[in-house]
Formats: C-alpha cells, structure tokens, sequence
C-alpha cells in the first residue's frame, strides 16, 4: 500500500463535505494510514485462480414485473426530514459562495 | 502556461482551418416504464412533489431494490437496434457521490459491465449521405431527483440559501447510449451530432420504449468535445456540455465549443476538463463544476442487486420484436406514396409521417392525405405554436376523418373550397365532416338545371363580357363562373360551371 498522504485525506474530506482543521488531518493521515496498513494484509491472501465475488449466492436475472405499488403518502415520505419546504425535502445550500 | 475558461471564440472557419473536432455524444434516455428502476413506485410526469417515492428509491436504511424487468427488455432492444453486442453477463454497479439529487448518496448504473456495447448507426445527412455513428455502450442506470435552488437569483443553484428536492424523478430508468469518439467529422461535426441524436429520436419512438420528449427532459444531450491540432494525432482535453435539449441546440452547442476552444488552443491556453453549461437563450456554454474523476465515484458492483445475465434465447426472442429501422422505413414509405423527395422531407421536417401513414392506412390516396394534414391543419398547428400531432389530439381530428374528408370530395359531394370550410368546422369541434356538411348545409347543387339557369341569367346579365368569349377570349370566362358560383352560393362545382359557359359561348 502505497503511503496515503496529506493530500490524498485533504481531497477525500472535499469530496465526503467533511471540514478538517489542520490538526485534524495531520491525525487523519496517521490514523486512516494504519487502518488502510490492517486491511490491506487480505493482499496477501492466495487468490490465484479465484473470481472475484460481488455477491455471496449464485443466483442471476431476479426481477419484478412493471407493475405500479403503491408509494409512501408525500407526508410520511417527509417525516424524517429535518426540514421540509413546498412538499420537498429542504437541503443546505449545495455550493460555497465563492 | 495556465488554465484557462475565457469564453473568448474564434470564428468557425478559423477553427476549420487549424484543427480537427473531435466529438462523443452520451444520450439519456428516460424509459416509458409504468415503474421505477428498482421499486415499483410510479413514473408518472408531473405528479405532486415526493408522491412517487417509497424506502427503495429514498434510500432508507434497509429497502432491497429489484431490477424492473420491463426495463432491462427495454435495454436489450435498444441494444439490438443500435447493433450492439449484448452481455451474457453484467451487473450494476454503485457510482458514488455526495449531492442531495440521489438521497442514497450513489446511482445505481452499470460501470465496465454494460448490458449492450459495441454497436452502430447509420446517420442519413442532408446531402442524401450516410454517416455511421460508433456505439460504445448502452447501460442501464437510474434518473436523480429534480432541485429548486431557493434564495438566489433566477432559481440559479449559485448564491441560493437551500435547495428543495423532490425525488419522484430519483429511480425512473434511464438508459445513458455512449459514442466512440467521432473523428473526421470536420466541419460536418455540428450537422452530424444533430442527425445523429435525431435519429436516435426516431429509433428510441420506432421501439415504443420512450416518449422521447427532449423538451420534458425525457432524453438529453451531453457533448463532449475536444480539438486537435491538423496534421497532428494527440487527442485534446475535452468538455463535458451537459443537457442540451433540443436538436437545434446540440448542433449549435458543437459549433460554439469548437470556436471556444479554438480560441483558447490559438491563444497557447490549455483547455481545462470541466462541465459547461449549455445556455439556450445566449447560445453560449458557461464553466460548470471540474469533473470528477472516475476513481472519484469508487465504483463498486452493487451488492443488492444479483447480475443480469440475458439467455441468448430472451435475447433472439427480443431481435424478433424489433421494428423496421426508421430510416429504412421512410425510403420505402416515399416510394410506396409517390412523394417526391422535397415532398418526403417536407413532411418529415412538418412531424407528419406518422399521421399521414394512418391516414392512408384508413384508406386516404397518399396525395389527399398530405394536402389536408399539411395545409389547413398544419397551418393552425403552426400559428398555435404546437405540433401538428399536439394540435391534432386537442382539436380531435383524426386519420379516419381525413379520409372521410377526401371521400365526401371524391363521391362529388363537396368542391374544394367547402372541404376545407367542412375542415374549418371539424378543427373548430362542431363534429364530423357529414355532420358539419349537413349542419352547414354544404352540398354541390346535382341539379343541372339549376346550374344551366344560373349560367343563363349571368350571361345575360353581362352581355358585353359574354361578347368577348364569343370573341374567342376564353379568359373572359373566368368573371362569368365567378357570378355564377355567386349566384350559386358556392355550391356549386365550378368546373362544371365552365363547361356550361363555353358550350354555350363557343361553338
């Protein structure tokens, strides 16, 4: 595993809308370096030969047919939002000002 | 040097001169499904915010989304009509991101698996030339919710306070259709993406698998452009133009990226990877957010979802549904008419193909047909600003009564002239064409008699013009069939006025 670096930890952050001081991403890299050094001892396993698996059951094709089921009421589908706002879900602003 | 997003262009020609376009079009298709992707909650457009929504396509904790059959089918036969090769086996996979339009936080989509890849199209151009189109995939994925920006100007998602989303949009299937980079095109590049999204148009109606309404958002554009300099073989940096949704504007949304990078490339800039914006009103593009990167979106198969994995016997089933291909389909449309080829085009470009072939199906000859769907009905759909199949089902004219129309002049009924005054009535919804004849008491005279009195009395009435057809001025007779179509009130058939006339004057 290649070393994670400030930076790395600095772009993940933006990209997760996670805020880190300074401090906490010196702590970050040291942290999330010995976690990302644990996982990565399954490398080590011998895999020669072996398909990767996305799914624990051999199954394929499971569908269902196109046929309409009824919805949540809007009012329920809204409960567990914070905040709601002309029958929609209310979000932060989206974009920093610039 | 330093990235830069000036919106400074250069002029086409310029472009031409010193580089080569080179393009790759992703279409998204809204698929015609009664339900959503992964839930079976309804697809309807225009339903009150967040009333078509459940656990799966909220993405509360524990919902199990399964795969809508009709809309994997409906992959399948878009495949196959785009010639592509279909998966023996793919799965869907999980494409991260954090904005409030997937409450999941990731789209479900397919990522190096895709259900149907490796195709073509064949483009007809205006010169009467074919231009085939490279498909690299068509994967299936699921639309995101739709945002109100609230706070800022203009319900721009800049300067806004909060946003406001409804998620009735958020799981409708989508299918995303991929070029292979189009190289060549030269300056054809604006005209080429055009033909290209609108034949795909045609192909996606022709399936029934789509409304493909690019005005309702049903199917959009993304162009994705870069120039290289001529003579050289190193592919430029490329923008993302997202959402262009009309024909006119895809090709124009080309031609301005091409002159905006051009003037960047001439300038010693270097084009940054971004998102535009594509601006409809201003014809121009403006920088959006820079694109992620795949890794970005740590795409990983999806694990509640099983793999598709079609039989080649579903798939050969599926060929067997397929229609003829458009194009095709118009050639020998025009050839089975008659119609000359500006006449074909005409009613192409009019959107009248598909009503003018019902109408002769319900028995009209090809010619009658399209003189009354493009002449009177064309005219009010075109004052009205909608199209003519719009206008048609408000104003409830129909194939069969079009051919009623044409028959009522055929049986010698009504001239010209009271078939459309039968067709004013009919598009104003006073009935059907008899209905409106009888009620407006519309019917050439049959009486010979009377026809044969009223040349009489108007030839006597105007002695001196009868003079001059005597004289052997034909023309002259012209003002006589007038008063005697006058005299007639209109019901007349002027023709056989004529006749009467000129065996009388003429020896």
């Amino acid at each position: 595993m290649a070393d994670l670096t400030r930076d790395d930890v600095a772009h993940l952050a933006g990209l997760a809308r996670i805020d880190l001081s300074d401090a906490e991403l010196d702590r970050m890299v040291g942290e999330l370096g010995v976690i990302l050094e644990s996982v990565a001892t399954v490398q080590q396993s011998p895999i020669e030969g072996v398909e990767p698996m996305s799914h624990p059951m051999p199954i394929v094709n499971v569908t269902r047919p196109d046929v309409i089921r009824p919805s949540l009421a809007p009012e329920d589908a809204l409960a567990a939002a914070p905040e709601s706002e002309q029958q929609r879900f209310s979000v932060p602003r989206i974009l920093d000002e610039d | 040097m330093s990235a830069t997003t000036t919106d400074a262009v250069i002029s086409y020609d310029e472009v031409l001169e010193r580089y080569d376009p080179v393009m790759g079009l992703e279409v998204h298709v809204e698929l015609g499904t009664l339900t959503k992707m992964f839930c079976g909650c309804a697809t309807e457009f225009g339903a009150e915010p967040n009333s078509q929504v459940c656990p799966v396509c909220l993405g509360l904790p524990g919902a199990l989304p399964v795969v809508n059959e009709k809309a994997v089918e409906s992959a399948i036969r878009i495949g196959l009509a785009l010639n592509c090769e279909i998966a023996q086996w793919c799965r869907f996979a999980r494409k991260n991101y954090f904005y409030p339009d997937m409450p999941k936080n990731f789209q479900t989509s397919q990522y190096d698996e895709p259900i149907a890849f490796e195709g073509f199209l064949e483009v007809d151009l205006d010169d009467g030339t074919t231009y085939r189109v490279e498909i690299e995939r068509a994967h299936m994925e699921e639309d995101t919710g739709k945002s109100l920006h609230v706070g800022g100007s203009t319900g721009r998602i800049h300067g806004a306070t909060h946003s406001l989303v409804d998620y009735n949009r958020a799981g409708i299937p989508l299918i995303e259709i991929v070029t292979k980079p189009l190289r060549g095109a030269g300056e054809r590049a604006p005209e080429i993406a055009r033909a290209y999204v609108a034949a795909l148009r045609d192909l996606l109606k022709a399936l029934d698998v789509s409304d493909v309404k690019m005005e309702q958002g049903s199917m959009r554009c993304d162009v994705n452009l870069s120039l290289m300099p001529k003579g050289t073989d190193a592919l430029g940096t490329r923008s993302e133009t997202k959402n262009v949704n009309s024909l006119r504007s895809v090709e124009r949304a080309v031609r301005y990226e091409m002159c905006r990078h051009g003037a960047i490339l001439d300038g010693g800039g270097r084009v940054v990877q971004e998102t535009r914006h594509w601006h409809e009103d201003t014809g121009v593009t403006t920088s959006g957010r820079e694109k992620s990167d795949a890794d970005d979106y740590r795409y990983f198969p999806e694990p509640d979802l099983v793999p598709v994995a079609p039989t080649r016997e579903t798939v050969e089933a599926l060929r067997g549904t397929l229609p003829e291909p458009p194009a095709q389909r118009r050639k020998r449309l025009q050839s089975d008419w008659g119609f000359a080829d500006l006449e074909m085009r005409d009613v192409i470009n009019a959107g009248l193909l598909e009503l003018i072939g019902e109408t002769v199906e319900a028995g009209a000859t090809p010619a009658g047909a399209r003189k009354w769907w493009s002449g009177e009905i064309a005219r009010r759909a075109n004052a009205a600003a909608v199209d003519v199949s719009t206008y048609a089902a408000e104003h409830a004219i129909t194939p069969a009564q079009v051919v009623e129309l044409e028959s009522l002049v055929t049986s010698g009924r009504l001239n010209d002239s009271m078939a459309r005054q039968v067709l004013e009535g009919v598009l104003d919804g006073e009935g059907t064409p008899t209905t409106v004849a009888d009620a407006r008491g519309l019917q050439l005279v049959q009486d010979d008699s009377a026809l044969e009195a009223a040349v009489d009395e108007v030839i006597a009435a105007n002695a001196d013009v009868a003079q001059k057809v005597r004289d052997g001025k034909v023309q002259a007779a012209g003002a006589l069939i007038g008063q005697v179509m006058k005299a007639m009130k209109g019901q007349a058939d002027a023709g056989k006025a004529r006749e009467l006339i000129l065996a009388k004057l003429t020896p």
